[in-house]
């Protein structure tokens, strides 16, 4: 059975299409991404997959339950990590994901939680003292703490320097490698092609793409950019496969010092896709 | 899957309660406030007004300070927990909690638990000021008995009306002014801090009846005044039972709207 199956998903705030027919399938264990610009619509959809929103239309399946009416031992398999929380700041780290562990039946044990996010030396600090990216590690712990069989990262990363960022992707590949089925939302195209097995392109309340981070958008049959320089001036040729045309230059006996063969980036698709529903 | 039951709604809720109590005594600005200020007003009033009440031997302290707890009970209950609500629903509180196997009464109870507490503390002080300060009298067991069915209902129809109102309060920082208006016209109104009430028109004693805080004052001042004073009262009696059931009415109505308009996260646009 599939972690999450989404047909013909529709949400309007007062008259306002937000959402515009969806069709989503998450299969189990995969880590899948929904990429798109603010205002597209992800956080919608996955405050309704978490059930913390009510859709207009169409049908949703989170581990096998409508999230619309789900009860509480569906929520116990589900972990959310949530965007902009700035509650608890009077609590310290280790008291926060304490009472949270305690309201689930099998939690992971606080400790190993807290130093699985990295702020175990954190751990006896008020939340509020916490930096931007250490308050954020707080929230993944609150979100993994009970052990979700499916983990919602909306915007995870927001805020993280580089660094913080690469600690927190090995996180998410530990998480996955357990068997946990992810679903995370990003702007960013990098943490997208570094963690996900699937993804999707989200503009204007519609899926425009979808595909792996290889495949998106027609990335593998795109054609390659081949660029030399040759008596001075610059060469570029847009080809389906460059094997004909290096055997020609090679032929030729032309000096290939210059040369460069380029495929389109994860983000030249991306932004060629968003750009086409504007 | 693991096949382990979810802890019970009693386990949760002593956390909640537990977890509402650590956060508020960490809030140094709050918890003076609420303490505080219900103590400052009765000392202000009780030192102002020091005539007594004709031929009885009471003063107007004395009374100010069986009054008084209504508002402490008003605060610590209604306001707190109105206040309280609309923050945990503003700071994610309340989503983060709903995305775990928690039961809304569990959340409900904590925030009780957390009322109860500060209320008996917010009481304890102003009766405290009232026997040491005012020479208010001590009353007897059975005036006790009184007290706390009296204080039971009372902070449990002003915890529940509270978090109905939250649902209308947009703005955690804009509660506490929301919530304050009716607590001050209440209190004006309803013999706190203008006694006798039957200085008051007979109208807005009549609109006054409609609100438990006419019943919970005249009743503190039931258990802590002597028989003589019931002639202060609008009726001329201390009319207990009418008391117990408007509040019991106030705890029936507070909690159908409770229900009615709790929601875990902001109105959906």
């Amino acid at each position: 059975m599939d972690a999450i199956e989404v047909r013909g998903l529709r949400k309007t705030y007062r008259g306002q299409e937000a959402v515009r027919g969806i069709d989503l399938t998450v299969t189990r264990g995969e880590v899948f991404a929904l990429l798109g610009p603010n205002g597209a619509g992800k956080t919608t959809t996955v405050e309704i997959l978490e059930g913390h929103r009510k859709r207009t239309g169409g049908t949703v399946t989170v581990l096998g339950d409508d999230p619309g009416t789900a009860g509480r031992t569906w929520r116990a398999r589900i972990g959310v990590v949530l965007q902009d929380a700035d509650d608890a700041a009077d609590l310290t780290v280790t008291e926060m994901v304490k009472h949270v562990a305690g309201l689930y039946a099998d939690p992971r044990p606080v400790a190993e939680v807290i130093d699985l996010v990295g702020l175990t030396e954190k751990k006896g600090s008020k939340i509020r003292a916490l930096s931007g990216g250490q308050r954020r590690r707080v929230d993944v712990a609150l979100g993994i703490v009970g052990r979700p069989e499916l983990l919602f990262l909306d915007e995870p990363t927001t805020g993280f320097d580089p660094a913080a960022r690469r600690q927190f992707w090995d996180l998410i590949r530990a998480l996955a490698a357990e068997g946990t089925t992810i679903l995370l939302t990003t702007h960013y195209l990098e943490e997208a092609e570094a963690l996900a097995d699937r993804l999707a392109v989200l503009a204007d309340g519609r899926i425009v793409a979808e595909g792996t981070p290889a495949t998106l958008g027609g990335r593998a049959s795109a054609g390659a950019k081949v660029a030399w320089r040759e008596n001075g001036t610059n060469r570029v040729e847009n080809v389906a496969d460059p094997t004909d045309l290096i055997k020609q230059l090679v032929k030729a006996e032309i000096d290939l010092s210059t040369l460069t063969i380029t495929r389109p980036t994860l983000e030249d698709i991306y932004l060629n896709l968003i750009g086409a529903t504007r | 899957m693991t096949t382990l039951a979810l802890p019970s709604t009693a386990t949760t809720s002593l956390a909640r309660g537990w977890i509402e109590l650590l956060q508020f005594l960490r809030d140094r600005t709050a918890m003076i406030f609420t303490f505080a200020f219900p103590a400052m007003l009765l000392l202000l009033f009780g030192t102002i007004f020091k005539d007594s009440y004709n031929n009885t031997g009471v003063s107007a302290s004395q009374v100010y300070s069986a009054s008084m707890i209504a508002y402490g009970i008003l605060t610590t209950a209604f306001v707190t927990m109105g206040a309280g609500v609309a923050l945990d629903r503003e700071d994610g509180t309340l989503k983060r909690l709903h995305g775990t196997p928690i039961t809304p009464t569990a959340y409900v109870m904590g925030k009780l638990i957390l009322v109860l507490a500060l209320s008996v503390a917010e009481t304890a002080t102003l009766i405290l000021v009232g026997l040491l300060v005012f020479d208010m009298p001590s009353p007897d067991a059975a005036h006790w008995l009184t007290f706390a069915w009296l204080f039971l209902l009372s902070t449990f129809a002003c915890t529940a009306c509270g978090i109905a109102v939250s649902s209308i309060v947009k703005h955690a920082r804009t509660a506490g002014a929301i919530l304050n208006v009716p607590v001050v016209a209440l209190n004006f109104l309803s013999g706190v801090f203008i006694h006798p009430i039957t200085q008051l028109p007979g109208w807005l004693i009549t609109v006054a009846s409609f609100f438990p805080v006419k019943w919970m004052s005249q009743g503190f001042r039931y258990v802590f005044l002597p028989d003589s004073l019931k002639q202060y009262e609008a009726a001329g009696q201390w009319e207990l039972g009418r008391t117990a059931l408007v509040l019991g009415a106030w705890c029936v109505i507070g909690l159908v709207l409770c229900l009615v308009t709790f929601r875990w996260t902001e109105r959906d646009r």
